[in-house]
């Protein structure tokens, strides 16, 4: 329950920190996340984890769906990941998801009593 | 807390943002660039309708209402006429900002700011080359004129504002996709980045000149074989100004200096400098057809400038209505006004005079500190400017120019152009036209506002560089032509050559008078028409100089003079016109002279091909590939021999002179083989330079690549020629020394065509979209049509149209 209440709300935070804040705004929403909900410290990284993973993922999805692919296309030639759009859907999730989830761990190691 | 694991991921994070945060090498910072909420995602708009707007701008003095129609064209409606300027600079920023930055920056050397220094200093150079040409001290005189002049301040103001106004509102992101990619934002615009961008457009097109080449070529060839290769007239040409055209005694005399044969003919010198020219296929077509030869009975008028093809394309197609006038066409992003295009009244058309108003002089300094130098005996101070480049990721870099009574030193020991280190010690000063001060922009203001001949022939005057030729039509009937320019009066081959600089006798002596400019107004003939030729024939009391096209000017005249109650439908079919008239005048000639005998299979398949071709460069067409292989092999079996001799740079003849040569005289003094002992005739010759290019034409149709437009692989490239931003493999027919003059990356960049009937009837294309963004649909939306040689009816739209079905969205701009 909580691991899932940590991934939504990381999420929650980090679009909306995205609205007014630098790209690097979704480590800041992931490490607050962590800290304020208590988790096992890798658990706290794959919520966060997730939750970017998702956000940053189906934003690009959508967009890319509005936009019928055009640009996404163009840029994963450019990058180059072989025209593939998905790729680099799954790749823009991915960067975000890892920066949101290191943060998130280092929110949990934070928060983590000691053992 | 677990201080040590939290110690160790924290600073994971920290390190893995910061390698995100910033560029590797030419790769962006890749957290913000693929962040869906600020990066290149933002970028990839909606693809169904472009959004409605309310904005509310201060810099406004009523209300403008803009309707962006289903090409995403927009239909500027402003109750002041300033209004509708600084909402065309808006549009322009809002549509295309990043290329009027980027080609502003192009114009005044600072593209190195963005790029760096590039590989082996070359994007460096090219800034530097851009510097000493002297654009910057030629948009700044410009600026002068323009800020003097009322209304050209005005409206130079009202478009700097409104690109300032969209600038200055733009989120980081929102940022088109091009500053994303290379990191940097946009800086605010200037009145003197539009007179950069009006002078880039100078260097495109003042500049057809060979001094440096010819130079090389007259110090080994003597005075006679020179004249033959490099002839300033052509044996078939069809000039702008009919033959046989009387023409007034010259108001400006002038006299060859006295120690010219000494001095500048002969005096065998050498340049080592290469350099980058303007592509030399920049040209264009243009012409009127009058009532009389129109079904209508009303003029149509028609454009076509060949340019380099560069996605966001150089254009921007646009209505301007405002109490005053009500001016359509194709705009600059950089500049105000429309620049082809017409209004209620008349409509005009451009293509490049391709007259050489840019000169050399050898300037001898005192001594290596470049203060003084030699000038009608006396040591004369040169005036230094120091330039600044901010390079990226390198130091700062300093360049100082020197400055004569003829203009910068481009070359010295200093710069030496874009080739290795030069030793010889020579110092070449420039003096170009666009460098004088001038006001273009007030051309343009006046012909958007012109109603007839007299306010066409009044706007005339302020255009003095590049030398164009004005093509004009009015709803009552007149058809017009001007080669205007405020060009040099020359002595014959004066600046051919790169001229002595010891003193005052080899410079400009004079400008022709304006009214001896070569014209055609309603002419007999029932048409005028340009397409880069040479103006007039040798009787025209000036020497013309530079270097012209021959054979799209003759086919043109050709179609035009056997067509009668013409129709727009016919000037669609005349403009993408794709006969071969070079192959007509020179393929019979090299098939004459072929010797078959001695051909073996595969040669014989090649020459079936190129026998049995229709002469037209149809897309699917195989024998202008054959034809064209066969044509260049030939002319460097003919000429590589006796220019082996001759120091680099130079240029081969054009091919009009070898055909023209060989057509004259079967034992052209350049057919035999100077390397060789034996005389090569004709035939050998042509028949070498066919067997030299079959195993290359052998090797492409086993590719697969024969047909017309897979050996052409015309495409339109983005201005970072970034393939996937660009077109690449574009079908295409057309080429060199046809109408349709569609080459690799270069050819017709706004085809319009203009029926001057009460209501206006008007078609026009562009290889391209009208938005710069990459992640638009109306990016190169375009291409196809304009590939297929198709065209757009162009709506001029009214005021009481604004539900009519083809409107999109509405801009309401309020202050």
């Amino acid at each position: 329950m909580k691991f899932f209440a940590s991934l939504l709300l990381t999420a929650l935070l980090a679009f909306t920190a995205g609205l007014f804040l630098s790209w690097w705004s979704v480590a800041l929403a992931s490490f607050l996340v962590a800290l304020a909900i208590p988790q096992k410290p890798w658990n706290s990284f794959l919520a966060a984890f997730a939750g970017i993973f998702l956000l940053w993922g189906g934003l690009a999805w959508w967009i890319d769906q509005e936009n019928q692919q055009i640009l996404s296309h163009r840029i994963a030639e450019l990058l180059p990941l072989n025209g593939s759009t998905t790729i680099l859907i799954l790749v823009t999730a991915f960067v975000g998801a890892l920066v949101g989830g290191m943060a998130g761990l280092s929110g949990g190691f934070l928060r983590a009593r000691k053992s | 807390m677990r201080l040590v694991p939290f110690a160790i991921s924290s600073f994971l994070t920290i390190a893995l943002v910061w390698a995100l945060n910033k560029p590797w090498g030419s790769v962006p910072a890749m957290g913000a660039f693929l962040s869906p909420q600020q990066g290149f995602w933002q970028n990839a708009e909606p693809a169904g309708k472009p959004a409605s707007l309310d904005l509310n701008l201060p810099g406004l003095k009523g209300a403008v209402d803009v309707y962006l129609d289903d090409r995403l064209v927009p239909h500027v409606f402003a109750e002041i006429e300033e209004d509708a300027i600084y909402v065309q600079g808006y549009l322009h920023a809002k549509y295309r900002l990043w290329q009027m930055e980027f080609q502003t920056h192009a114009a005044g050397g600072r593209l190195s700011e963005l790029l760096g220094p590039g590989p082996e200093g070359q994007i460096l150079n090219y800034d530097r080359q851009m510097r000493r040409l002297g654009m910057v001290f030629g948009a700044k005189r410009a600026l002068e004129e323009a800020e003097k002049d009322p209304d050209t301040r005005k409206i130079g103001n009202a478009y700097t504002a409104g690109v300032n106004a969209y600038i200055s509102q733009l989120k980081a992101s929102q940022l088109p996709l091009e500053y994303k990619l290379l990191g940097y934002t946009p800086e605010p615009w200037t009145n003197l980045k539009t007179c950069l961008f009006l002078k880039y457009m100078s260097l495109d097109l003042a500049g057809p000149e060979n001094d440096f080449e010819l130079t090389n070529a007259r110090a080994v060839l003597p005075k006679d074989l020179f004249d033959k290769v490099y002839p300033i007239t052509q044996d078939s040409l069809d000039p702008v100004i009919p033959k046989g055209t009387v023409y007034d005694t010259p108001g400006v005399k002038t006299r060859i200096p006295a120690l010219a044969d000494s001095l500048y003919f002969d005096a065998k010198q050498t340049v080592q400098i290469e350099r980058t020219k303007p592509d030399r296929d920049n040209g264009s077509n243009n012409w009127a057809v009058s009532g009389a030869k129109t079904q209508s009975g009303r003029p149509i008028l028609c454009n076509d400038p060949h340019l380099s093809l560069n996605m966001p394309s150089l254009w921007f197609e646009m209505q301007l209505h405002t109490p005053d006038y009500n001016a359509y066409g194709a705009t600059f992003p950089g500049a105000p006004c429309v620049i082809i295009g017409f209004n209620d009244s008349v409509s005009f058309g451009f293509t490049n005079a391709m007259r050489d108003v840019r000169d050399y002089y050898s300037i001898t300094f005192k001594d290596d500190t470049r203060s003084e130098y030699l000038y009608n005996g006396e040591w004369k101070p040169t005036v230094f400017t120091i330039d600044t480049f901010q390079v990226k990721g390198a130091a700062v870099y300093y360049d100082t120019v020197a400055y004569t009574v003829f203009g910068p030193v481009m070359y010295d020991a200093r710069f030496t152009g874009l080739g290795a280190q030069r030793t010889d010690g020579k110092n070449y000063a420039v003096r170009w036209k666009a460098h004088d001060p001038s006001n273009e922009l007030k051309f343009f203001y006046r012909m958007d506002r012109a109603r007839n001949y007299d306010d066409y022939y009044e706007a005339l005057q302020y255009l003095t560089c590049p030398g164009q030729n004005c093509l004009f039509a009015t709803k009552s009937g007149t058809i017009a032509l001007w080669q205007q320019a405020t060009f040099p009066a020359k002595w014959k081959r004066q600046g051919d050559f790169v001229m002595p600089g010891t003193d005052s006798s080899f410079q400009w002596q004079g400008f022709i008078p304006r009214n001896e400019n070569p014209h055609s107004v309603n002419p007999e003939r029932g048409f005028v028409s340009s397409a880069n030729q040479l103006p007039t024939d040798t009787t025209y009391p000036y020497y013309i100089g530079g270097h012209h096209d021959l054979y799209r000017g003759r086919v043109i005249n050709r179609y035009l003079s056997g067509m009668s109650a013409v129709t727009p439908d016919m000037m669609k079919q005349l403009q993408t016109e794709n006969y071969n008239i070079f192959a007509e005048t020179a393929l019979p000639l090299l098939l004459k002279n072929l010797e078959t005998a001695g051909l073996n299979a595969e040669e014989k398949k090649y020459l079936d091909i190129v026998t049995q071709w229709n002469k037209r460069n149809d897309p699917d067409e195989k024998g202008v590939a054959v034809f064209n292989s066969w044509f260049d092999s030939l002319e460097s079996v003919i000429w590589t021999d006796e220019f082996m001799a001759i120091p680099k740079p130079w240029d081969w003849p054009e091919q009009y002179t070898l055909i023209e040569g060989l057509l004259r005289d079967s034992v052209f003094a350049f057919t035999d083989n100077v390397k060789t002992t034996a005389v090569e005739t004709l035939p050998q010759q042509v028949t070498a330079a066919f067997k030299a290019a079959v195993p290359e034409l052998a090797a492409l149709d086993k590719e697969g690549k024969l047909s017309w437009s897979k050996f052409k692989d015309a495409g339109i490239q983005h201005l970072l020629r970034q393939a996937p931003l660009s077109r690449y493999h574009v079908a295409t027919g057309g080429g060199v020394h046809i109408i349709n003059a569609t080459k690799k990356f270069h050819g017709p960049s706004w085809r319009m065509i203009v029926h001057m009937t009460d209501e206006t009837e008007a078609y026009g294309i562009y290889p391209g979209g009208q938005s710069g963004n990459p992640g638009s649909p109306y990016y190169d939306n375009f291409v196809n049509d304009w590939a297929a040689g198709n065209y757009y009816p162009l709506w001029v739209m009214k005021k009481s149209q604004a539900n009519d079905k083809r409107v999109l969205a509405v801009l309401r701009f309020r202050k």
